[in-house]
């Protein structure tokens, strides 16, 4: 079962939406393997000013990411880029082991955006 | 908040009249039907009262009818039973690629006992390949097992064309009519069909009790060893309140006008999803040949379980074949057998209902269903694509 805060944050998620202006997009996963994921950045100073996502998933997808960009915002791009699921996990007051899977897809796709970002610039 | 109960296809609602049954069996009359006393022989009575109602539902003889604990129960007893029974005629068996869990996997059992099975392929409505079934029997084959009414997608197999063709050669026919039965006609004898799987808590029956008819004269073996309960077929004590609780449920539903109510409310149903949801698609077959109480959909764009996760919310209980929701994180086999991709299997949802369900709560539905699709689809990366594409469903 889901916690309480995973299916909260899957019902009404704070970061789901797009930054038309982003500095970075991240993109992985497709129909094909059921999970697909989006994840837009707003950079400023080396550190994350605004994130936004779109997913194309289940509860623990969803849930995950948006947990996910509220704990990477406002930080620099170093530390993003080693956020683990676990935190994710963590902050979602734990998840089915067999849903686990899913909060690497938001992890994956943060370390897109910013793999593009980097290259950019 | 409203509470509509749409997984009826998983377990259905007790109807009350079939709880009061249950509970004067269980506080009155609790006799064991063994027992040689007043309290045994009231059992007893009422054991074989509640063995004539099933036999006359489905047109078989009360001496064909045997009390199990469910549909798994049902399908394990034939499919083992009859495969080791006949081991000398032959060890081939067929069945199909869209069955129930538990007739698949005695097949696998049996498999590692040394029987061959040939697991028969469905067109895109899910109706078993009949050309492949005739294609596939040998002098080998003791058994043909093919499910009625299937329980994700709703489509009906033609039980009367394949037990005429089973009859002519001389091969066991099977099946698994725990979906359908008092939704669609079945008659034993007309049909040709050897052996039947039924059971009573799709039917708002109580959970843990389940019949098997087996046709007078088949060979097949007994599965479960002890006393010689249920004419030594199925040793132990017989449930009698869930037996009782059974036969009332079935006699209920036999004498309601359910099946064109329900009837009538799919159709409302999925009438109503099609027009209102764009890029929506009914899986299964249509009308007369599909249950009357199942509708399921694929959506594009979404997943399954999200779909049902804010369905709940919102009081509605539904299921999906999404491989999102499963332990083993594979979708279902039987839309993988009617050849959807992943992105139709990972976005289906099953609505199913029952004759409980009111237009109240159909209505209640079309009005959230479009609001939870709408609002994974805005989340949702290919929303672009929606946007875009027209008329591809």
């Amino acid at each position: 079962m889901y916690s309480a805060e995973t299916f909260e944050r899957f019902k009404n998620p704070k970061f789901a939406g797009q930054i038309s202006d982003a500095d970075a997009v991240g993109e992985i996963g497709n129909f094909k393997c059921g999970d697909a994921m989006k994840i837009y950045l707003k950079i400023k100073n080396g550190k994350i000013e605004d994130i936004k996502f779109e997913t194309y998933g289940c509860v623990a997808a969803i849930a995950s990411t948006d947990m996910m960009c509220e704990l990477v915002k406002g930080k620099t791009l170093d530390e993003a880029y080693e956020m683990s699921n676990q935190e994710i996990v963590r902050g979602l007051k734990g998840m089915p082991q067999v849903k686990v899977h899913c909060s690497i897809l938001g992890t994956r796709s943060l370390r897109a955006a910013i793999d593009e970002y980097r290259k950019k610039s | 908040m409203m509470h509509v109960y749409l997984d009826n296809a998983a377990t259905t609602q007790v109807d009350p009249r079939v709880a009061i049954k249950v509970i004067k069996y269980m506080n009155d009359r609790f006799g064991n039907a063994s027992s040689l006393h007043f309290k045994g022989r009231e059992a007893k009575k009422a054991l074989e009262k509640a063995r004539h109602t099933i036999a006359l539902s489905i047109n078989a003889r009360e001496n064909e009818v045997f009390f199990t604990s469910g549909g798994t129960e049902g399908n394990n007893l034939i499919l083992k039973g009859v495969a080791f029974a006949n081991r000398e005629k032959g060890n081939h068996i067929i069945t199909t690629k869209t069955e129930h869990r538990s007739v698949l996997e005695s097949c696998r059992w049996l498999e590692g006992q040394g029987f061959k099975v040939d697991y028969l392929d469905v067109d895109a409505e899910g109706f078993v390949d009949v050309k492949q079934l005739k294609n596939s029997i040998t002098d080998k084959t003791v058994l043909v097992s093919v499910i009625h009414g299937n329980n994700e997608i709703g489509t009906l197999n033609d039980l009367t064309e394949i037990g005429k063709i089973c009859r002519e050669r001389g091969v066991y026919f099977h099946s698994d009519v725990c979906q359908s039965y008092t939704k669609s006609p079945i008659d034993a004898t007309a049909m040709n069909v050897d052996f039947l799987t039924l059971n009573a808590h799709k039917i708002h029956g109580p959970k843990g009790v389940g019949a098997v008819y087996i046709r007078e004269g088949v060979n097949i073996g007994k599965w479960r060893h002890g006393g010689p309960h249920e004419s030594g077929l199925r040793a132990g004590t017989e449930n009698i309140h869930g037996i009782v609780g059974f036969a009332e449920a079935v006699k209920i539903a036999l004498s309601s006008k359910h099946v064109s109510y329900m009837t009538r409310l799919r159709d409302k149903l999925t009438e109503g999803v099609l027009t209102r949801i764009p890029y929506a698609k009914l899986n299964g077959s249509k009308g007369e040949k599909r249950l009357c109480n199942n509708a399921h959909f694929s959506f594009k764009f979404v997943e399954g379980e999200a779909i049902g996760s804010l369905l709940d919310d919102y009081g509605i209980c539904s299921s999906t074949g999404s491989a999102c929701s499963e332990k083993d994180l594979e979708p279902s086999y039987v839309l993988k057998a009617i050849g959807l991709n992943h992105e139709m299997m990972n976005g289906s949802l099953r609505l199913t209902l029952s004759r409980f369900t009111t237009e109240e709560e159909i209505d209640y539905v079309l009005e959230v269903l479009p609001a939870v699709i709408k609002k994974l689809r805005e989340i949702s990366p290919y929303k672009e694509k929606a946007n875009v594409l027209s008329g591809d469903v």
